[in-house]
């Protein structure tokens, strides 16, 4: 095993502690918005998927990162801004309507 | 160059932690979200700076393309739909991750070259998440939307099959590893992975959805961190980690709730058997009421709970149920909602909706701050709900829901439940509570019949 995976591991192992840490202290009140503002941030692919698009290896790598750039784009795009149309609804009074 | 795009990428996992802290409150929720947001278009554009990456007609193309279908549906949404939303997101990401991975084996395999082992490990793992991932949540979406049966759909060794499937994914994945670069054995393993979720989510009933969607949004993110793993980027192993431990939470919670462990939600297959012992009919007589005794009974009581279970989402009467609290509040009620963690098809689904109808959410009470308040409530007012407040989850040991933590409303002085029928709920329990002395029973769509009461409330 490389030293390099091994970094990886412990990056991967450490942030599972800190994500625990952090939504744990989240209300079940705003549940919904965690969902789906994780959710966008599990768009983070789309970095992975820019890479493989635009590294102009072959036609069908170009196919394939085409693809995942549009999913991961839906995924952020999509999350973030459901994300806020909801967290917007929550307010402490009542809006005068 | 690497190191600080690595170190943005740093940055970006920062903005990501910081905006899920935000999310401890309410006040500071949206804000938070923003700065999540920022993050990510940090690690976006240093992306595109990439000196691997060397075209960008492709990028361009499909940036566009999915930021539009995204923001679209963002927009289009109705809140009542939310668990579909981020089912199909959910299914996006987890998608991206393995075609990313597939992308990156074609590549790897070119030049016919070995290529590293903890790489291809990791391929092999993005396939297998990423594809169930994304089948598995488009069976849940056409199931919360109604596409197919929201009843659990079983059949003769589904068990011994799914087994036989990972068992074949297994084999392949240690095929390639051992001997090579076959693209049909490589092919054959996505097909096997995408047909997985497809299996994996088909026997969980509609109302196990909360666990399936929790769970599904774990998927996304270890799908994302094994995407990291491929690609050896930091900032996606950080950020995958994040959004697994915030779904593994959440189905934990959503377990606990309904006092299952996860392995009976995923492979029960409960509520198949819905027409078992104890469904309706049994019991006793309910007493039935109508608008206007329930409206003068609610409107000269002091404390008022309404409890919104996953009826009032489908009748769309989070608006009416708004219209009744506050009417009652002018009259000196005091009106609170009691939010079971599983009332609805997601973790939360109804302090959205209730949101949404302009209710404040210090008005907005979770199960262990509602409950010691029951014994001084005149009335609760349950719409839509059953199973989450049926009290044989406390009394008898034999219930299928026996120890399930329950809203316990049978301590306060009156129930009207609001509700089509005597129907049992989904775990196929007859509900005790329907034939209590102190129970009425309001017959009708819950929008129709919260109307009503409105109606009759302002006659008063």
């Amino acid at each position: 095993m490389s030293d390099s995976l091994v970094t990886l591991i412990v990056i991967f192992v450490l942030a599972m502690f800190v994500g625990f840490e952090v939504i744990t202290k989240v209300p079940s009140l705003l549940h919904t918005p965690l969902m789906s503002g994780s959710n966008a941030i599990s768009g983070i692919t789309a970095v992975g998927a820019i890479v493989v698009a635009g590294g102009g290896a072959t036609t069908l790598a170009a196919v394939l990162g085409f693809l995942a750039v549009v999913m991961a784009m839906i995924n952020v795009v999509g999350g973030y801004l459901v994300t806020d149309r909801m967290l917007q609804m929550f307010k402490k009074k009542p809006d005068d309507k | 160059m690497r190191a600080l795009l690595q170190l943005a990428y740093l940055v970006a996992a920062a903005c990501f932690i910081i905006g899920l802290r935000r999310l401890s409150s309410p006040a500071t929720a949206r804000s938070g979200n923003l700065i999540s947001a920022v993050g990510m278009l940090i690690a976006i554009v240093v992306t595109l700076l990439d000196q691997r990456v060397v075209s960008f007609q492709w990028i361009i193309l499909g940036g566009l393309l999915g930021a539009a279908l995204g923001a679209w549906m963002a927009r289009a949404v109705k809140m009542t739909a939310m668990p579909q939303m981020v089912a199909v997101l959910n299914g996006f990401g987890g998608g991206a991750s393995a075609l990313v991975a597939a992308a990156e084996w074609h590549r790897l395999v070119q030049p016919l070259q070995s290529f590293p082992l903890d790489t291809e490990i990791s391929i092999y793992a993005s396939t297998l998440i990423g594809w169930v991932t994304l089948t598995g949540s488009f069976v849940a979406f056409a199931k919360l939307q109604g596409l197919l049966p929201g009843q659990p759909v079983l059949f003769r060794g589904q068990h011994a099959i799914n087994l036989l499937l990972v068992l074949a994914i297994l084999g392949m994945s240690g095929f390639l590893l051992a001997s090579g670069t076959e693209p049909s054995v490589f092919i054959a393993l996505n097909v096997a992975a995408f047909v997985l979720g497809v299996l994996l989510v088909i026997p969980i009933g509609g109302a196990d959805m909360p666990v399936v969607i929790s769970l599904l949004n774990s998927y996304s993110g270890l799908a994302a961190a094994a995407a990291g793993f491929v690609i050896g980027n930091h900032g996606l192993i950080i950020t995958g980690a994040l959004v697994g431990a915030s779904g593994i939470i959440l189905t934990n919670i959503m377990c606990k709730a309904m006092n299952r462990s996860l392995a009976n939600v995923l492979f029960g297959g409960v509520g198949a058997t819905a027409s078992g012992p104890g469904a309706a009919g049994k019991g006793g007589t309910a007493r039935e009421t109508n608008a206007e005794d329930a409206a003068a009974l609610l409107a000269y009581a002091q404390a008022v709970v309404i409890v919104p279970g996953y009826g009032l989402a489908v009748a769309q009467a989070q608006h009416q149920a708004r219209e009744l609290a506050d009417l009652l509040a002018k009259r000196g009620v005091d009106v609170k909602y009691g939010i079971h963690p599983v009332a609805g098809r997601m973790p939360g689904h109804m302090n959205v909706l209730l949101a949404e109808a302009n209710v404040p959410y210090d008005k907005l009470c979770d199960m262990d701050s509602i409950n010691p308040q029951f014994e001084r409530t005149d009335v609760v007012v349950v719409v839509g709900a059953n199973d989450v407040v049926n009290p044989a989850a406390r009394s008898s040991p034999g219930s299928p829901l026996y120890g399930m933590p329950i809203l316990d409303v049978d301590k306060a002085a009156n129930v009207i439940f609001l509700k089509r029928s005597l129907n049992p709920g989904f775990a196929g329990v007859d509900n005790e509570l329907f034939y209590n002395e102190k129970t009425s029973m309001l017959f009708g769509d819950a929008k129709e019949s919260l109307t009503k009461l409105v109606g009759e409330v302002k006659q008063l």
